[in-house]
């Protein structure tokens, strides 16, 4: 682009004009050639520099649009206001808040008091903010304002940062009890065998040793959900891939969980072709923990039904159902948490570790899904996991013509 | 929604669905920090949580004037008229909301030996669904969502079962403590304030759906 400044036309022909007016009016050459040269020179300094490109006029359609392209990909949520309304977002930032937010007023979009606060200062900064689109996520926002009232924001995920301390104290917490239960009855009944060798019966001690094994096996489950459920949180922030076809997954591992002694009670609904984006072992062992859960407490003589379906909302829906004494409305919003019974002797009679729908929530969780249980007492217990459907593939749609 | 020919028309009604977002941004945050207070007994929180209504208040009179500066000027029809009306009394159900949460920051000095006051731990679990129920139905007002609305309609009858059984459980604590019958008094009101506030992200999204789909939702009650 020219950057040199341009002298005026009228002003170098008037200078011309007058330097040849003095010379012809008898003044000195010399003396009209410097009176020349310095009305050039303050000519020059004076010149009107050429105007800046506008942004916001003329092509500046063209570049925000460009600027449009170059957030589009970019993997940081990023958006683009002017004044107090979002005229850009690129895919990440539609995923993130929804496409509705294009054209809306950016308050829409972040309502959290920091944020709206960052809006209204006129000025580059950062604000944290929770619950931006789950309720206990934590991401952190940068607002730079390019001039003419744009102004670029960018989001960063924080949660995971913030998880990883508080896992820890809950782990902590929770587990070393759980955990020192069962050592301690060992450790009692080992030394209760030590301390008296030959004193005791045969059928005491056979009974000791059957309690010992028996603690040994329930140590055993629990540090296997312990491992799954660290496994499980520690994956939690990168959203699973792989490709999977949900319906027969689902009846995969529901038969798996029934085993062949239980089979029979297994009612299976899974005919709708759908596909999700998920982690296949993970989602096996939500199944897996559900149909078990169903399979146990729901009474032995009746039936469990397991269903896969597509909701009007394109999720993938898997209802497992059970008919036995249910739960009470009590207990409902505990479930998921570690270590909660509803029944303590129970739940310990039947090898639960206390753990399994706190796994299945923290599956759910990553899938981006939500898990629903409703129970109504004397008559059963209804489990519905609900996970966004993966748009098809150009390969799967042709698998799925096929089938048809 | 569509452009309108008007653009002034469309500036306004986009200020008017920023406000109530912004209103509704402020009494989440302010459910959230009043559990705060009252579980770690914090009253610096309680006295933000206090202050803040003012600000959820002030929102709610710009609401109201611009929302009938727009029907007075411009005279909105169908589905604008719908989304006025709609902004309109969702202003006046989240500044109720704003009022519970107020009112919960209010009892957290009212709460004695709060270390042994073992239903204390009861309150967040409930708090946490009717905040989520609060946090849903901004999202689908914000997105125009009217199954998401019908989601939040759902959610309330688990904040209710937790009410009772929260409900059942303070009678009890107090016939076998009644040295604590004052604070778990307290604790029976913040838990109604809890529920109500269940109720009233309800309300908020019937008026979603309604401004949505022009159709009241279904009543599931029955």
């Amino acid at each position: 682009m020219e950057q040199r400044p341009t002298l005026s036309r009228p002003g170098l022909a008037l200078a011309l004009v007058s330097a040849i007016g003095m010379v012809l009016a008898g003044v000195g050459f010399h003396i009209a050639l410097i009176i020349l040269a310095i009305w050039l020179g303050t000519l020059w300094l004076s010149a009107p520099r050429p105007p800046q490109p506008d942004r916001s006029g003329g092509d500046g359609a063209f570049t925000r649009a460009s600027v449009g392209d170059l957030i589009e990909h970019s993997a940081t949520p990023m958006l683009l206001t002017q004044g107090s309304r979002v005229t850009t977002a690129n895919l990440s930032a539609r995923r993130l808040l929804g496409s509705h937010l294009v054209d809306q007023d950016a308050r829409v979009a972040f309502r959290h008091p920091e944020a709206i606060a960052l809006l209204a200062r006129d000025a580059a900064g950062s604000a944290i903010i929770r619950g931006l689109e789950r309720r206990r996520d934590i991401w952190s926002m940068n607002r730079q304002p390019i001039g003419d009232g744009f102004a670029v924001i960018e989001l960063v995920n924080r949660t995971s940062e913030a998880d990883i301390s508080r896992a820890h104290t809950d782990f902590v917490a929770n587990a070393s009890h759980e955990l020192r239960t069962p050592l301690a009855s060992i450790i009692g009944y080992v030394e209760t065998l030590l301390d008296t060798p030959g004193s005791l019966d045969e059928e005491t001690s056979d009974k000791f040793l059957g309690t010992i094994a028996r603690e040994a096996r329930r140590l055993q489950h629990l540090v296997e959900d312990l491992m799954s459920l660290s496994r499980v949180e520690a994956e939690k922030h990168d959203q699973p891939e792989e490709e999977i076809g949900f319906a027969s997954l689902v009846e995969r591992a529901a038969r798996d969980a029934a085993g062949s002694e239980r089979a029979h009670r297994l009612e299976m609904h899974c005919n709708s072709p759908v596909l999700i984006a998920g982690d296949s072992q993970q989602l096996e062992q939500l199944v897996r923990n559900l149909v078990d859960n169903a399979l146990k407490y729901g009474d032995d003589d009746k039936m469990v039904s397991v269903a896969v379906d597509m909701s009007d909302k394109g999720e993938a829906t898997l209802t497992v159902e059970d008919r036995g004494e249910g739960i009470a409305a009590e207990h409902l919003p505990h479930l998921t948490r570690r270590f909660y019974r509803t029944d303590p002797g129970r739940s310990r009679a039947s090898g639960g570790t206390g753990l399994g729908l706190a796994i299945v929530k923290h599956i759910v969780e990553r899938h981006r899904g939500r898990l629903d249980i409703d129970s109504v007492q004397g008559e059963g217990t209804t489990v519905t996991v609900r996970i966004p459907c993966k748009a098809p593939s150009q390969a799967a749609v042709r698998d799925i013509a096929k089938l048809s | 929604m569509s452009e309108h020919t008007v653009k002034a028309f469309d500036d306004d009604i986009t200020r008017l669905r920023g406000l109530i977002a912004e209103m509704g941004g402020l009494a989440e945050v302010s459910i959230q920090e009043s559990l705060d207070a009252m579980v770690q007994g914090n009253e610096g929180l309680a006295e933000k949580v206090i202050k803040r209504d003012r600000k959820i208040d002030a929102i709610e009179t710009d609401v109201d004037k611009l929302a009938v500066r727009i029907i007075a000027l411009r005279a909105p029809m169908a589905d604008d008229l719908r989304e006025v009306i709609a902004a309109l009394k969702i202003a006046g159900v989240v500044e109720r909301i704003g009022d519970y949460a107020k009112n919960i920051a209010r009892r957290v000095g009212e709460i004695e030996g709060r270390k042994r006051f073992e239903p204390l731990t009861l309150l967040p679990a409930m708090g946490d669904l009717a905040a989520e129920m609060v946090h849903d139905v901004l999202t689908a007002y914000a997105s125009r969502d009217p199954e998401l609305a019908l989601e939040v309609i759902r959610a309330d009858a688990k904040v209710d079962a937790f009410y009772n059984s929260i409900f059942r459980n303070l009678v009890s604590h107090m016939v076998e403590n009644p040295a604590t019958i004052s604070s778990a008094a307290q604790l029976l009101f913040v838990a109604k304030n809890i529920e109500r506030i269940g109720d009233h992200a309800t309300n908020v999204a019937e008026m979603v759906h309604f401004a949505a789909t022009g159709e009241y939702p279904p009543d599931e009650d029955s």
